[in-house]
């Protein structure tokens, strides 16, 4: 019996960033299902809304005061979120825990701005179905964003504490898509909860 | 002990057994418990079927009745058809890529534990009497706050949210693990057919229980907190409840189905002695159902009062998912027609009842997407008998003929043949004299979810012969316990690969060790085992002081980097309970939801955080992606 041939994979790398690695398919596997979530609810939101006669039915829709500082707020957080995850693939510890520390300092500015929205939305979820609805939205979204924000956090003290190693600085790379995505999935929000009663009421 | 197997065994003992994240080990454990599942919700179906045996029967009283449909329905579809098909998958899709476990091994045994604890719960609140009542797709307003009192609808829904979450979860670990860690030269078109079903299972399982979570959720605040959603006096819709099942339901009748065409496509080419006809065809009539599926939905609210173009399309849309169906059926006749010394095991028995039971279950399928013939028969017998039909025998014959096909992988054993063509024809007759009378009495009349009927009806005759049926069904079963018990007690070993089949999963011992392969082998078909050379290669320098696996990449399977998998972790099983408490304790108070959120906090960090010696040993055998590079290309260069 001849010697069988062999792949020596003992040089390979012990981890990768984007696509290649398994932690990439886990978040967007998670944003895959989240986002159907979202998509589902807003489709909630619309069938609801063909099924009464005045939308919203008190008349008055949601202050747009608390939302738009938000959205200001999100789109902006893209910024340290986009070094966070640049400075993580350089596996430069430094700037990691300055853009992630940014982030969350942003993350707070955002939630304090979230409960007052709340309070903003001028119905409540108690009220009918187009209340639910609302609530059930911004709920959704601020949900996401807690459990992004605790996340971040623990990545960040992991950050300063240890104990570090490459792939460390992948999870901080696979947080910062999954912020992009609680990002991109507010705007879609924000349209519907705030700007469909005005523009279509 | 070769460091290799070190580093994959598990701690002896009971820490060992709640911390393990052996895919194998949590893969049996999560197959037995929903065969447990199974049984229970079975025998609650005998009681069912005692009580209709005669007219007038007063053995169980209406409200009883309403809690043993609703659950023997939300258990068979919640807790065993889907669960144990991704369970049977999370066993074998490791081996059959070639792989030493499943890509997020702590995830899995996460999921595992909050399947048992939400199974547990239902049959908990039913021994209480407490069980959920309005049928297992409990609709509004029958399940809503003014007429499903108590707690009985709540943990209906917090049932589906135990479920649906682990479900998801299997499926990222299957679509993860089938397109990164597939032995080198398995590209895509060199997966085997239950892979491909499953990975194409778990897209649909991703894309539908969001919904069925969503619209349980806002039943549940519904219920507890006053939303109005489904209330039709403030604006809601109870059509809303429907749609947003329905979107789940249909598919997930095709995330039952898919995994069973996977299990024939594995079973019938090993014993007809040939490669499956058909590979390409067979994949895109799976891709095909699952597209299709989610285009069903509305064939289940035909008599709702829909527009009628609405209907009209989606009559199309249900007769046309019959094509990519027929297609694989006829692959596999032509595979068996032209098969050598074709030898009828019992795993290729249960498949060939599934052919004459499915396509019985296929025919009344088209029949009742027909909007008038529906607007007829809805709500009658003859929609228990196709669904039995279809899900029996085109999901339970197929798993059965899986359980006899690989239960020598999983125990080391081969089950007894003789009792295998006993198991089968009693579970062959007991089914169609079970179910075949339904039709005539759903024709007759006969509405489902009735607790009795009145003898001047005259479908007492019928009724008590589906009751016969339905015991033989129950003797078939306890055949396969007692062949199973049996066969576990026997001496002597099951060999490697007892059917000379050509998966991978046969190369490595019966059961396999902790780390599944002693060395990764290198492929270069579809059939590798029927292959003269096997392997092509063998993989060699994956690092053993720490569980690590290829990676490679989605489509042509070349090596790309080495990922360090988890240890075993007691974290998983805690943050199960913990969030088992979170979702009981919702239950009865929506301020469950925060203070039970902080113990599921706790656990999931205490799960993430990493262990001081351990983040040492990977520090010991890093090779940072830019250091590795040079070694991927040149492997790449060299496999080419």
């Amino acid at each position: 019996m001849t010697a069988r041939s062999t792949i020596d994979v003992s040089r390979l790398p012990t981890y990768a960033f984007g696509h290649r690695s398994l932690m990439w398919w886990a978040t967007m596997g998670m944003i895959a299902i989240e986002g159907t979530v979202f998509a589902i609810a807003i489709v909630a939101y619309f069938y609801l809304r063909g099924q009464s006669e005045a939308w919203p039915p008190s008349g008055a829709p949601p202050d747009l005061l608390f939302g738009t500082i938000n959205t200001v707020i999100l789109l902006a957080s893209g910024i340290p979120n986009h070094f966070a995850a640049r400075a993580a693939e350089r596996e430069d510890l430094r700037s990691v825990r300055l853009w992630m520390v940014t982030c969350l300092v942003m993350a707070v500015a955002f939630q304090v701005v979230r409960a007052l929205e709340f309070t903003t939305l001028n119905t409540h979820w108690t009220a009918n179905a187009y209340g639910s609805i609302v609530f059930a939205l911004l709920a959704l979204h601020t949900t996401h964003l807690v459990t992004d924000f605790i996340d971040t956090v623990v990545l960040t003290v992991l950050m300063f504490t240890g104990p570090l190693n490459g792939r460390r600085f992948v999870d901080v790379s696979e947080n910062a898509d999954y912020w992009w995505f609680v990002l991109a999935a507010w705007i879609p929000i924000y349209f519907t909860i705030y700007l469909v009663p005005r523009l279509f009421p | 002990m070769s460091p290799l197997e070190q580093t994959w065994a598990d701690k002896p003992g009971i820490l060992g057994w709640l911390s393990t994240v052996d895919h194998k080990r949590i893969g049996l454990r999560f197959v037995v418990t929903t065969l447990v599942f199974f049984a229970l919700a079975g025998q609650l179906a005998a009681v069912m079927r005692l009580q209709l045996a005669r007219a007038d029967n007063h053995l169980v009283g209406p409200d009883l009745y309403n809690q043993l449909f609703s659950v023997h329905g939300t258990a068979m579809m919640f807790l065993f058809a889907v669960p144990v098909m991704e369970a049977v998958a999370l066993y074998l899709i490791p081996l059959m890529v070639g792989t030493r476990n499943v890509a997020f091994p702590r995830l899995n045994a996460y999921g595992y534990w909050l399947f048992l604890f939400g199974g547990v719960m239902l049959f908990v609140v039913f021994a209480l009497n407490i069980g959920p009542e309005a049928g297992w797709f409990n609709y509004v307003p029958l399940s809503g706050p003014e007429f499903s009192a108590g707690k009985r609808s709540d943990f209906w829904a917090q049932l589906i949210t135990f479920t649906e979450i682990s479900a998801l979860i299997g499926a990222i670990q299957i679509i993860t693990t089938a397109f990164k860690m597939r032995a080198p030269g398995m590209t895509l078109a060199r997966m085997p057919l239950f892979v491909w079903a499953m990975v194409v299972t778990s897209f649909m399982i991703v894309f539908a229980m969001p919904s069925v979570m969503l619209a349980s959720t806002f039943l549940i605040t519904d219920r507890l907190v006053s939303t109005q959603f489904y209330n039709p006096a403030e604006g809601g819709d109870v059509l809303l409840w429907q749609h947003l099942f329905w979107f789940f339901g249909h598919p997930e009748v095709y995330i039952i189905f898919v995994p069973a065409l996977g299990m024939i496509s594995e079973i019938l080419p090993t014993f007809a002695r040939r490669r499956v006809v058909g590979y390409v065809a067979m994949v895109v009539a799976l891709v095909t159902i699952a597209f299709l599926s989610f285009g069903l939905w509305v064939h289940h609210m035909f008599t709702t009062g829909l527009p009628p173009l609405g209907m009209s399309f989606f009559t199309a849309a249900s007769i046309m998912i019959a094509l990519p169906t027929g297609l694989q059926i006829f692959c596999w006749i032509a595979t068996l027609a032209t098969g050598k010394r074709v030898q009828f095991a019992a795993p290729l028995l249960f498949v060939i009842g599934f052919f004459f039971i499915f396509i019985i279950g296929g025919l009344t399928g088209v029949m009742l997407g027909a909007t008038t013939l529906d607007s007829q028969l809805h709500d009658s017998y003859f929609v228990v008998a196709h669904l039995h039909y279809v899900l029996i025998g085109g999901a339970v014959f197929p798993l059965f003929g899986g359980f006899y096909y690989w239960f020598p992988k999983l125990t080391g054993r081969m089950l007894s043949e003789r009792a295998g063509r006993w198991n089968f024809w009693l579970f062959f007759v007991g089914f169609n004299v079970a179910f075949f009378p339904m039709h005539i009495l759903g024709l007759q009349g006969m509405p489902r979810r009735v607790y009795t009927y009145s003898a001047a009806s005259g479908w007492e005759n019928l009724n008590l012969l589906s009751t016969l049926g339905a015991f033989t069904i129950a003797v078939s079963m306890l055949v396969f316990l007692v062949n199973v018990v049996m066969s576990l007690r026997r001496a002597g070993r099951a060999p490697h690969n007892p059917w000379n089949a050509a998966t991978l999963e046969w190369a490595t011992s019966s059961p396999p060790p902790a780390y599944n392969f002693a060395t990764i082998p290198v492929v270069n078909s579809r059939t590798p085992l029927w292959e003269q050379k096997f392997p092509m290669a063998e993989v060699t320098g994956l690092p053993d002081i720490l569980p690590t696996v290829l990676v490679t990449r989605l489509h042509d399977a070349e090596p790309d980097h080495v990922a360090i998998l988890p240890t075993p972790s007691l974290w998983p099983f805690l943050a199960a309970i913990a969030t088992t408490v979170m979702f009981v304790g919702s239950v009865f108070t929506p301020w469950a939801v925060v203070w039970g959120a902080v113990p599921v906090g706790i656990t999931l960090i205490g799960w993430f955080w990493p262990d001081k010696e351990e983040a040492a040993r990977m520090l010991s055998i890093e090779v940072k992606p830019s250091e590795g590079e040079a070694r991927v290309v040149a492997l790449r260069e060299a496999l080419s």
